[in-house]
């Protein structure tokens, strides 16, 4: 995978791609958001595709995802990451193009940008971060937030009656026809870690094939938001986010590559 | 359609579509919405085969934010829509304003306010002209006054838009978009592309990345994106264009844009029949505003007499320049009605009897 050499006397067992920048990352202890960056940018450094990559940032505590990636970026109004991104795979047909958008960004304020995105089956990555919670501005309650969970704006946790369901924009947008590659995916454990890096390794050799829109998403914790240790979250995560998103294909074209 | 410059007999929403084409756009995203529906009809039709991006979005909150990925990565990109439609694309038009991603934007007005009526208004004005959405931000504005201009200013708006990084807005209303007259097409690619070092195409080892973004978090930064526009707002002031006619000896000095300045040339010729020495100030550009000519002719003329199908917007920037020294009055028509020659010449000749009136007096 990396071409590691030993230096002064250790051996070296990690070094961080060079499609990653050396700015120290803002996010919270325990966040995924690191460790999706890093998976993310360790594969377009693999296929060699720096330069022929073009990413868009959201609004959402990933808004600086442009500070972190060593890659050309546009950030994106509020909920328009992927008409951005539209607007990109439509005059520059031959690069990749990636979303990196959170639940309010993607499921709420830009939920008719996401379903006429996919609809349209544009040849692009939606990375989609599912935490159920508003991370940037304080922990308040998004579209996926869980029935009864307790935010900043739902403090007596979710009523369903007056706040509706959570949302399941994976499963919608799985339904439409654009939709090539759907799949469900965590950060909480090394092997999880493992198969989302393989997800957007084959998620970006669709794109070159121009087959669809590829759709990941991403179900993570927020430690702040959420109010609880990392240990914490991430158990909690598995206990309660998991059974209502659970992790998984949920289209996956017949033919499969290696 | 031939692709040489011709002459033809077109309605002014088409024209400006095949001046797009002709002035090497590469991708226009737009959604319907009456009186501008034919651009995007025209687009579908002969876009593609000449090699541009087509595409109707599902909003046209969706299509500026595509307007901002297509222009962020290169492209040389144009998008239209009617008053309605405007007001939802402000929020992209203010973050290409803060990233300066170039592009241009067409505006065939129609009467409001709100869901109003389909017939030709002037009453987006204020928004053209004075940002529009939030933040400290303009675009310059280029109001067509013909069918030519409507073809014509395609060229100007996307030569300015890439040489100052900015938006331009082709400030039109229905009638123009509707009706049809003589109109000479520049040949195809006469406009050569332009170099955009800044757009995100993909990240080659030889330089650094690209970012276009309009979040500056520390309050200095954004101090010094907002000096860094305001700076370039003032070197825009020099591309100020108006068109002044019969202004040397006139008493009364009608200021119209658009179909206004058509309908207030119309009045003139009536009044100068019945004597009365009458002058117009055409402003091309809105913004940059040409206050300059305007101060100088408050020196030598009676009153000015503003002439738009609004309730008194651009009378607010003549104001401004004539500052007190000359009287300057209204006459507007709203919500889709036209001002006709005679009603205006009507006001003309209240003023020159007032004029007369107050003359004798002093004399």
């Amino acid at each position: 995978m990396q071409d590691l050499k030993p230096t002064n006397g250790f051996e070296e067992v990690f070094r961080k791609v060079q499609t990653l920048t050396d700015t120290p990352m803002h996010y919270c202890p325990g966040c995924g958001h690191g460790v999706v960056h890093r998976l993310l940018m360790e594969v377009v450094d693999e296929m060699k595709i720096q330069d022929k990559t073009v990413g868009v940032a959201p609004v959402g505590c990933s808004v600086f995802a442009y500070h972190y990636m060593n890659i050309d970026m546009q950030e994106a109004a509020h909920g328009r990451a992927t008409a951005v991104a539209t607007g990109i795979k439509r005059v520059l047909p031959d690069r990749y193009v990636f979303t990196y958008q959170g639940d309010g960004d993607l499921a709420a304020i830009g939920t008719n940008e996401t379903i006429h995105t996919v609809n349209r089956g544009e040849n692009i990555l939606i990375v989609f971060i599912n935490n159920g919670v508003y991370g940037m501005t304080g922990g308040q309650m998004a579209p996926t937030t869980l029935a009864g969970m307790k935010t900043t704006t739902s403090p007596f946790g979710r009523d369903i009656a007056t706040m509706g369901h959570p949302l399941k924009i994976t499963e919608l947008v799985a339904q439409l026809p654009g939709a090539y590659y759907v799949t469900r995916h965590a950060v909480h454990t090394p092997t999880a870690v493992r198969k989302l890096k393989k997800a957007f390794r084959i998620a970006f050799e669709f794109q070159e094939m121009k087959k669809g829109t590829c759709f990941v998403e991403v179900v993570s914790n927020c430690p702040s938001g959420w109010k609880m240790t990392p240990q914490e979250s991430n158990k909690w995560m598995e206990q309660n986010m998991f059974p209502y998103y659970p992790l998984g294909d949920l289209k996956v074209p017949k033919v499969r590559m290696n | 359609m031939k692709m040489n410059s011709e002459i033809s007999l077109m309605k002014g929403n088409e024209a400006l579509a095949e001046a797009a084409l002709r002035a090497g756009m590469q991708a226009y995203f737009g959604y319907p919405i009456t009186p501008q529906s034919e651009i995007l009809e025209y687009l579908a039709v002969h876009g593609p085969k000449r090699g541009a991006v087509i595409l109707q979005a599902e909003s046209e909150l969706a299509a500026i934010n595509m307007v901002y990925g297509a222009a962020g990565a290169g492209a040389r990109v144009m998008i239209s829509s009617s008053s309605p439609g405007i007001s939802l694309m402000q929020e992209g038009i203010s973050y290409m304003a803060s990233a300066e991603i170039p592009f241009l934007i067409v505006n065939v007005q129609r009467g409001g306010p709100g869901l109003g009526t389909i017939q030709p208004s002037q009453g987006d004005y204020f928004q053209a002209t004075k940002g529009g959405g939030h933040g400290d931000y303009r675009l310059i504005v280029l109001a067509p006054a013909s069918v030519q201009e409507m073809a014509d200013f395609v060229f100007d708006g996307f030569r300015l838009a890439e040489k100052y990084r900015v938006g331009t807005m082709i400030l039109a209303d229905g009638a123009l978009g509707q009706m049809m007259e003589k109109v000479t097409l520049p040949p195809a690619s006469s406009l050569p592309p332009k170099e955009k070092p800044w757009a995100t195409v993909g990240k080659p080892s030889t330089r650094e990345r690209n970012i276009l973004t309009s979040l500056f978090i520390q309050p200095e930064k954004m101090e010094e994106v907002n000096l860094k526009l305001q700076k370039k707002y003032r070197d825009i002031q020099s591309e100020v264009r108006y068109e002044a006619i019969q202004v040397e000896d006139a008493e009364i000095v009608l200021v119209a844009f658009g179909l206004s300045a058509r309908i207030s040339q119309k009045a003139l010729e009536l009044a100068r029949a019945k004597g009365i020495r009458v002058g117009l100030v055409r402003p091309i550009t809105l913004y940059p505003f040409p206050s300059a000519i305007l101060s100088q002719i408050a020196l030598s003329v009676e009153a000015f007499l503003v002439v738009e199908m609004n309730a008194g917007q651009m009378l607010e920037d003549v104001e401004l320049a004539v500052r007190g020294v000359k009287p300057v009055m209204f006459k507007g028509r709203m919500g889709g009605m036209l001002p006709s020659p005679e009603e205006v010449l009507k006001e003309i000749e209240s003023l020159a009897a007032v004029r007369s009136a107050s003359s004798a007096l002093i004399s």
